[in-house]
């Protein structure tokens, strides 16, 4: 696994270390050789989780163009980066925050994939699933908004950690949060204060930025100085480990060394997974305007899933006829989502009034009132 | 002090000592309650609103946060979504910008966006308005901004006794609160009845008159009295109304003044245009519209930048501003 240590940051390193001023903390590079490797179980596991990925995604996109959903943001070539950190949480414990294009994220993690997909149906920004139970943050169109959640939400774990027994064991330890966010979103002052806030509080957040090489139409190269988010960690004290975002076993494994590293009372971590949005930002997108199909080919590296289902084959982990069970599994999945989501109606119009609050006003009950008889004439 | 209170539930205090007197039993009673901001802990707050605080419940309970108010906001966003009931302090209402965007596309609408799964018990302390002679963006009035935001309540003490009651009843409230303190009346005296919170919901009139209403609130409740005083030597009987809670608005309570008074005058720190003065005269012409002898008047900052300490006396209303409002509204004839 490739470190974070870029060219760029070992002349200054190296500086440090020759002054041997204690003061100043180096790199620290997540110690991911201590994971296993996944087993041949863990493997067919995760590539049935890849290949729903993928069909639900392909599919949702289709389902755009036939005017079933209004809108989509495709995560296509990004399934391994989602679906492999995803894999490593354990829900009895820990939380993951979403942006707007973690369907990988949550599909993996169990959410009702019609409840999620209700976003994109446009019945509810945050989706309709539960939060609570299903251990996903709503739907976040905010970019890097809920990052700073992640590090409350942890550092919240702390605080109640006094009787938690710190174990180096994986079954002991802190509960983590996950926090997804991208090489766009990594530009927000918002990302520099979470990282800053973890560091300092020592909070058990892993941040897990997929670097797809594109926000909308900007190049990484136009978006993130020095080239590398990971890079970063460093000035936070933090740990950090960039990862081959389209190897679903490597980010798993990075993902369980963060989690393990977090929980121990060490702090956070940061996860850079590169990886390269194959398709539009969204179905409203024309990603010919800033790039070309050779370009796309060039830079879109291997098929995470076609990579997985390799290794599979290779490895003797699988034969051919799982795999094609897999893949009609994913499809009999996605059919059923898309008669779920076709089956959605509109949220009664009174729910505009009933979530504003917990405990809601006597002039909001009042616009309500006026609403439905004005509306409904009742 | 009065003769039938109950022994011991009524002490002068400042709102400083109120206030910290309320957020100490708010963490006692309270696990789920935390403290946090920039130099709440070891210093206390620069208002010293959190003195001692640490120091008895611990750097769990009030912590200090690095110097981002986003980063405070945000963060508590994330305390809420798992469980807890955070307090966070922004130092001065102007520092409350960098945090807008988690206040009001973060707090304000999780509780919405997770179809009331998240609620978030939020009660964020901004020490507001202006008088202290402070530097630029240290005496803001942010109240327009919060109460138009859909999902947040604003409230506003104007003295010890609302501070200390209005904080616990804020803290105690399943949705988030921006508590607006008047930092211009932090160190005035007055009593507070711990023992006897009143109602704590809507306006309240804090002088009862007949022939106008000043309403007002924060720190311009003190002035609007000390003009009632005045105008009362002149024969004139003002009912000065203490608006408290900038959101929800008490339309009833002002309702029920205006009809008696026929004339009222809405005093605000804050720049006129778009200003919580236009709501509050929009819900007194909607309810009072027949019985109002005079249009609602507003006396209130400029349209200008809150300015430097030596011409912050010329922008906030005055006592000869209020009164020239006031005489406009009694001398008003029916074109």
């Amino acid at each position: 696994m490739r470190l974070t240590i870029c060219a760029l940051c070992l002349p200054f390193v190296m500086r440090i270390a020759e002054s041997g001023d204690s003061r100043y903390v180096s790199l620290m590079d997540l110690d991911t050789t201590s994971i296993p490797e996944l087993t041949a179980e863990e493997l067919r596991q995760l590539y049935k989780l890849l290949i729903s990925t993928r069909e639900l995604d392909l599919a949702a996109v289709a389902w755009q163009r036939q005017g079933i959903l209004p809108g989509y943001a495709p995560e296509l070539g990004q399934e391994a980066a989602q679906v492999g950190s995803a894999f490593a949480l354990d829900t009895s414990r820990d939380f993951a925050f979403p942006t707007y294009r973690e369907m990988g994220v949550a599909l993996t993690l169990g959410v009702d994939m019609v409840e999620y997909m209700s976003t994109h149906k446009a019945s509810w920004h945050g989706g309709l699933y539960n939060p609570v139970t299903t251990r996903l943050a709503p739907i976040q169109a905010v970019v890097g908004g809920s990052v700073l959640h992640a590090v409350g939400w942890a550092h919240g774990q702390r605080l109640g950690a006094a009787d938690v027994v710190r174990s180096e064991d994986e079954t002991g330890g802190l509960p983590a949060a996950i926090t997804y966010f991208g090489d766009g979103a990594s530009s927000q002052g918002d990302v520099h204060e979470a990282m800053n806030f973890a560091g300092v509080l020592k909070a058990p957040v892993v941040f897990f930025v997929q670097n797809n090489g594109w926000a909308i139409s900007l190049p990484t190269e136009e978006q993130v100085a020095g080239g590398t988010v990971a890079a970063r960690a460093a000035g936070y004290g933090m740990a950090a480990v960039t990862v081959d975002g389209n190897d679903a076993p490597a980010v798993v494994r990075a993902t369980r060394a963060a989690l393990k590293h977090a929980r121990s009372g060490n702090g956070p971590v940061l996860i850079e997974a590169m990886t390269y949005r194959r398709g539009p930002h969204s179905t409203s997108d024309d990603p010919g305007r800033y790039r070309t199909l050779d370009e796309e080919r060039r830079d879109g590296g291997e098929d995470p899933v076609a990579r997985l289902a390799h290794l599979l084959l290779e490895s003797g982990a699988a034969d051919q006829a799982f795999l094609d069970n897999a893949g009609a599994e994913a499809k009999a999945h996605t059919e059923t989502v898309r008669e779920g989501v076709q089956a959605l109606k509109p949220r009664p119009g009174q729910e505009m009034f009933d979530y504003v609050f917990a405990e809601p006003t006597d002039a909001l009950k009042a616009q309500a009132r006026a609403w439905r008889e004005e509306s409904e004439h009742v | 002090m009065e003769a039938d209170a109950p022994a011991g539930t009524v002490e002068t205090m400042s709102m400083q000592a109120a206030l910290n007197r309320a957020l100490a039993e708010i963490l006692a009673e309270d696990p789920k309650a935390v403290v946090l901001g920039e130099d709440v802990g070891r210093l206390g707050g620069v208002f010293r609103i959190t003195d001692g605080l640490q120091k008895q419940f611990g750097a769990d309970r009030v912590f200090d946060t690095p110097l981002a108010e986003s980063g405070i906001l945000g963060m508590s966003v994330g305390l809420a979504m798992a469980g807890f009931h955070p307090i966070p302090e922004v130092q001065f209402d102007g520092f409350a910008y960098p945090a807008v965007n988690q206040i009001i596309t973060q707090l304000a609408r999780m509780n919405y966006r997770s179809r009331g799964t998240m609620p978030m018990p939020v009660t964020l302390r901004v020490p507001s308005f202006g008088g202290i002679r402070a530097p630029e963006h240290h005496g803001e009035s942010l109240e327009a901004l919060f109460a138009h935001v859909p999902g947040l309540k604003v409230v506003s003490p104007s003295s010890p006794h609302q501070a200390y009651h209005l904080l616990k009843h804020a803290a105690a409230q399943p949705d988030p609160v921006i508590f607006m303190e008047p930092k211009s009346r932090y160190w005035q005296k007055d009593t507070v009845d711990t023992g006897t919170p009143g109602n704590l919901h809507g306006s309240q009139v804090v002088r009862e008159g007949r022939h106008l209403t000043l309403v007002a609130w924060g720190a311009m409740v003190a002035r609007c009295l000390q003009v009632a005083e005045l105008a009362a030597e002149d024969g004139i009987e003002i009912e000065v109304l203490d608006l408290r809670w900038l959101k929800p608005i008490d339309a009833e309570g002002l309702a029920a003044s205006v009809s008696k008074t026929r004339r009222a005058v809405v005093v605000h720190e804050a720049p006129l245009t778009a200003g919580l003065g236009a709501e509050v005269a929009a819900l007194i012409t909607q309810h009072c519209f027949d019985t109002l002898k005079a249009p609602v008047e507003r006396v209130t900052g400029f349209d200008v930048p809150y300015p430097s300490g030596d011409l912050e006396d010329e922008y906030i209303p005055n006592i000869d501003r209020i009164l020239f409002g006031i005489q406009r509204v009694l001398e008003y004839r029916r074109g």
